[in-house]
């Protein structure tokens, strides 16, 4: 860890909470496109079961 | 081979799945490289100290959340003139990463200026500029959710996001004109961007690299999901209709 | 143009229509902040010029969904939209109408408010000046905003929320008008500003907000 000297809580802040920003981005950006997929997905498969009962 | 192809909303799934793995494998190498080159290998400035490390994150975010929504303003053009939904798609799905961005790029402005400026926040115009252009896609992403028919936010966003782009340039000048003022004194400026010796100059190429490459992987991704989004949608309200 | 135009102040004057509230609003707002500030008249009369434009802009703001709700809800709306009378002409009444009853009240009571808040006597004609031509833009940014939000249930929140950043530019304008004129400076770069923004918003929102409202009503 360099020595961030007297700014060193300003540095370690600005960098923890752009990070974080872009974690919760990532995570969020991928969560809602697991579930969208699975939903999609769910959707199909059952739209090709009633399709082959009939 | 034309860019027009990929308003085809299959062929754009098609190529955005074999783009994904060098786009997102890219901007974790770029960032990886740019962030911990320039936070573990750079010297502190001689006035700033170990602050100018936030450069590494305030430039690139700064650059991001005006450039993303100029993205939005052209692909909302596209939909009005061509009315090709993966281009309006990709303008709702960019909306909340300029969010990241502008909020990324206020916080670091407002961190580096502390030790400066000895407050956690002063109205330089700068960055007031994006404190304005925050509130520009809080509201842009609000009308999204608010209006059920998906055309219809897609027309009515598209008309917010041109309107606002004048006046959000606009703001900028009036925010330049409302803090040069005559009661100001010299305020430091956070545009170290002209004199930046190449010590720091290079990690930073690749921060800014990154931090684009991030950009792009997440479109697509967003992107992607907004398609499947409306699809889902379409199919449910046939199959309703039908029964 | 001139019937609806007559109809819509008709409306607006009688019970609920908005005009008495406006005002009674920007009074609220201007004897509020004493109370919140403190009554230092030192630091009222440098915020006031400020205080009272705020004040302006945010009592605009209330009355600006009524433009198309009420025609909207019982179908005149769809009448208008089909008229052989340009849409865009229309959309510009409903914004003069909207002036006449809120802009210009306000404007006129500014110097009693003005009083209230010990603004420098040099202001008083600045803050009338800026405050005419200023509040015609307010008026026809909210009916903008009020055309997009048209058919949303509670929009009113979300007026706000897209309006007040497009208010920016002309509350930053207005307001250093009268600073400067308090502080005896040149007021004429400000002023000519905000006419600008006033006249380019009266030439060029009429077209967006009619299209958003033939969107509103597909």
């Amino acid at each position: 860890m360099p020595d961030l000297g007297k700014y060193a809580f300003e540095v370690s802040m600005a960098y923890v909470v752009s990070l974080s920003l872009l974690g919760v981005l990532v995570a969020v950006t991928l969560a809602k496109g697991r579930k969208v997929r699975a939903q999609l997905r769910a959707f199909e498969e059952a739209r090709k079961e009633a399709n082959e009962k009939a | 081979m034309s860019l027009w192809e990929y308003a085809n909303p299959k062929k754009f799934m098609q190529t955005s799945a074999a783009i994904l793995p060098y786009t997102a494998g890219l901007t974790a190498i770029c960032l990886v490289v740019g962030l911990v080159w320039g936070f573990f290998f750079t010297p502190d400035d001689f006035r700033q100290g170990s602050t100018v490390k936030i450069i590494y994150l305030h430039v690139p975010s700064a650059m991001m959340a005006i450039n993303i929504w100029v993205m939005m303003l052209v692909t909302s053009l596209i939909w009005l003139i061509r009315r090709h939904h993966v281009s309006v798609l990709a303008a709702k799905a960019a909306a909340p990463i300029g969010v990241v961005m502008t909020l990324i790029a206020l916080f670091t402005g407002a961190i580096w200026g502390q030790p400066m400026w000895g407050t956690w926040w002063e109205w330089d115009p700068r960055l007031t500029s994006f404190l304005i252009l925050f509130l520009f896609y809080l509201g842009y992403i609000a009308l999204w959710s608010a209006i059920e028919n998906s055309d219809t936010a897609a027309d009515l966003t598209s008309i917010l996001c041109l309107v606002g782009s004048v006046f959000a340039v606009l703001s900028r000048y009036a925010a330049n004109f409302w803090n040069q003022g005559l009661h100001q004194g010299a305020s430091l400026s956070l545009d170290k961007e002209k004199n930046v010796a190449d010590v720091f100059y290079q990690p930073l190429l690749f921060c800014l690299a990154g931090f684009v490459l991030l950009f792009v992987t997440l479109l697509l991704l967003r992107t992607r999901t907004e398609i499947r989004t409306r699809r889902l949608l379409a199919l449910r309200l046939r199959e309703r209709q039908a029964a | 143009m001139k019937a609806l135009l007559l109809r819509d102040l008709a409306l607006a004057v009688k019970a609920g229509g908005g005009f008495g509230l406006s005002l009674a609003f920007f009074l609220i707002v201007t004897v509020l902040i004493p109370f919140g500030v403190g009554p230092d008249t030192g630091i009222l009369s440098e915020v006031a010029s400020g205080v009272l434009w705020v004040g302006a802009l945010l009592a605009c703001l209330l009355s600006l969904d009524r433009i198309f709700q009420l025609d909207f809800e019982d179908g005149s709306l769809d009448l208008l939209v089909t008229a052989p009378l340009p849409l865009e002409g229309l959309v510009a009444v409903k914004a003069f109408a909207h002036w006449l009853t809120t802009g210009l009240p306000l404007t006129l009571m500014a110097p009693v408010l003005a009083v209230l808040l010990n603004l420098d006597p040099a202001g008083f004609p600045w803050l009338v000046v800026s405050l005419a031509l200023g509040t015609p833009a307010l008026s026809m940014i909210g009916t903008f905003g009020a055309a997009l939000t048209v058919g949303l249930k509670r929009g009113g929140l979300l007026l706000s929320l897209l309006v007040l950043p497009l208010y920016v530019p002309t509350l930053i304008f207005g307001a250093e008008t009268v600073r400067r004129a308090v502080d005896g400076f040149d007021t004429t770069t400000p002023l000519l500003m905000l006419a600008g923004i006033t006249l380019g918003t009266i030439a060029l929102l009429p077209f967006a907000a009619a299209a958003a409202i033939r969107i509103n009503l597909r």
